[in-house]
């Protein structure tokens, strides 16, 4: 129960404080020591009515002596001038939100891409830098390192703490969407549960951004997806959307995921993670339209200019009942080293009959396959030829 | 905070342009080093004119052309003085070397 009120004040303390004190270091520390001494107190006393402005106020006031001890120590003479605030003065309405600042920050491009993940998970999501080392799979020194390189990079170079102004935004914007989704993507090959962090932090950015479709964009595409994961396994073998057990489902997600997506296409948006969810949610459908898929997986060519979405495409060119038209598409990609190129064009060429080129393929598939489900769905998939 | 934009791109970039758009090209670099926030800026003359020197054991060794031998060359900087990265970011992403092929590589500089 503390432990949930933790991760849930996490981000909003941590973000008021960086703001507060201009240090991503000091800052942690402060909330540290504030979550500490709730840890003491709360379940004797009881969680406070406002467990935010409490755990602010408390660590503005720890920062705050001990900016005074070192100054004291450094100069022995004159005091930080301290906004003397007494606890009851702190409600929501006076502790303003700095999340989404703190989003920003985090994911800065001059940030190396690693960097900016490893930072969003610790000091939005909350969580601790050994869980993040797990989920990366490096050691918690490894982390650290990573960690504190970031945050260094950060204080030495000016790296604001500010939501970018208008004319940035847009590109600024779709490096936190694309922090978030790589987030979401490493939890689905399966290690931790990264899949619901990823879709607590894409909550949090879209009700901070209430007018922005592609963050509800984004939310939609990752809860679609997340509530189909337990059927995408069977024990540990990877199950193909045609053959999942829809009954594994989380059909409440998937309703619920749907409804951001009408928010996102409520607000106008027509962008690459909209286009996405709505890919998601007709995969969904009791009867799938391929052909509809096939023309969203068009829209997606157009705006990434992906030649793995143009795979997809033509995957959906398949499933609507044109293998010949898939393969062609299909053989005009450069994708030699992807795995799926080969498997798709495997599958292909198993449904237009051509067995000996289908073998070929789905070996060279097997070449690139770097992990066992993947290698023992490969090898199954050549026996059958 | 003060940035230094360092200014790397491959030598004759700036010749190979037609004529219409490497005037305007310098333009823009006259246009930035007249901006207020550029405290300071230099065009280096090319890199064949370089001697690296080193002092080893008391005595100067010189060795002809630059520290690096790359395909892009530091051809000139310039100082900012900026409220933070973004705001120098947006200032190196004025400078046309940037857009012609080159790299503008921006650094905070030590405040003494």
């Amino acid at each position: 129960m503390l432990e949930e009120v933790f991760r849930d004040e996490w981000g909003r303390v941590l973000a008021s404080l960086v703001g507060f004190l201009g240090d991503f270091d000091k800052a942690e520390d402060a909330a540290q020591e504030a979550f500490a001494i709730a840890a003491q107190r709360w379940p004797a006393s009881g969680v406070p009515a406002n467990p935010g402005a409490w755990l602010v106020t408390t660590a503005r006031n720890r920062a705050i002596d001990r900016i005074r001890r070192e100054r004291t120590l450094a100069e022995k003479i004159h005091l930080l001038p301290v906004p003397e605030a007494s606890m009851d003065e702190f409600d929501d309405t006076v502790i303003k939100d700095e999340r989404l600042e703190l989003i920003f920050t985090c994911c800065h491009p001059a940030l190396p891409l690693e960097g900016q993940v490893a930072l969003t998970l610790r000091a939005l999501g909350g969580l601790e830098t050994a869980e993040i080392a797990r989920a990366f799979l490096v050691s918690e020194e490894t982390m650290k390192r990573r960690l504190s390189r970031a945050k260094a990079k950060i204080k030495a170079t000016g790296i604001p703490f500010a939501v970018p102004a208008a004319h940035l935004l847009p590109d600024r914007l779709d490096a936190v969407l694309a922090v978030i989704y790589l987030i979401y993507n490493e939890g689905y090959s399966g290690r931790v549960d990264l899949g619901a962090e990823a879709i607590r932090l894409g909550r949090v950015l879209a009700a901070l951004m209430p007018d922005e479709p592609e963050a509800y964009g984004l939310l939609a595409l990752m809860m679609i997806h997340h509530a189909r994961r337990r059927a995408r396994f069977s024990s540990e073998d990877l199950v193909l959307l045609d053959d999942q057990d829809r009954s594994l489902w989380d059909k409440r997600q998937i309703a619920a995921g749907r409804a951001v997506l009408d928010r996102a296409i409520a607000l106008g948006g027509r962008g690459a993670y909209v286009v996405q969810a709505a890919i998601a949610s007709l995969q969904t459908a009791e009867r799938i339209d391929w052909p509809q898929i096939a023309q969203m997986y068009r829209r997606l060519v157009d705006l990434t200019g992906s030649p793995v979405v143009e795979l997809n495409r033509a995957v959906a060119l398949a499933q609507a009942g044109d293998p010949a038209a898939a393969l062609r598409a299909v053989d005009r990609l450069d994708l030699d080293n992807y795995l799926y190129y080969h498997s798709t064009r495997g599958e292909l060429l198993r449904r237009l009959g051509r067995d000996d080129e289908a073998r070929a393929a789905y070996r060279r598939a097997l070449e690139l396959a770097t992990s066992t489900p993947e290698r023992r769905f490969l090898t199954r998939r050549l026996e059958q030829l | 905070m003060q940035y230094a934009l360092m200014i790397y791109a491959e030598p004759g970039y700036d010749e190979a342009l037609p004529d219409a758009d490497r005037d305007a090209a310098y333009a823009e670099y006259l246009a930035l080093a007249d901006d207020p926030r550029c405290v300071g800026a230099a065009q280096l003359r090319p890199a064949e004119t370089a001697t690296s020197v080193r002092v080893v054991g008391g005595r100067t060794l010189m060795t002809d052309g630059p520290f690096a031998d790359t395909k892009e060359v530091l051809g000139g900087f310039c100082l900012v003085e900026a409220a933070n990265l973004d705001e120098a970011i947006e200032l190196a992403a004025r400078i046309p070397a940037a857009r012609l092929g080159g790299a503008v590589e921006v650094r905070p500089v030590v405040q003494r």
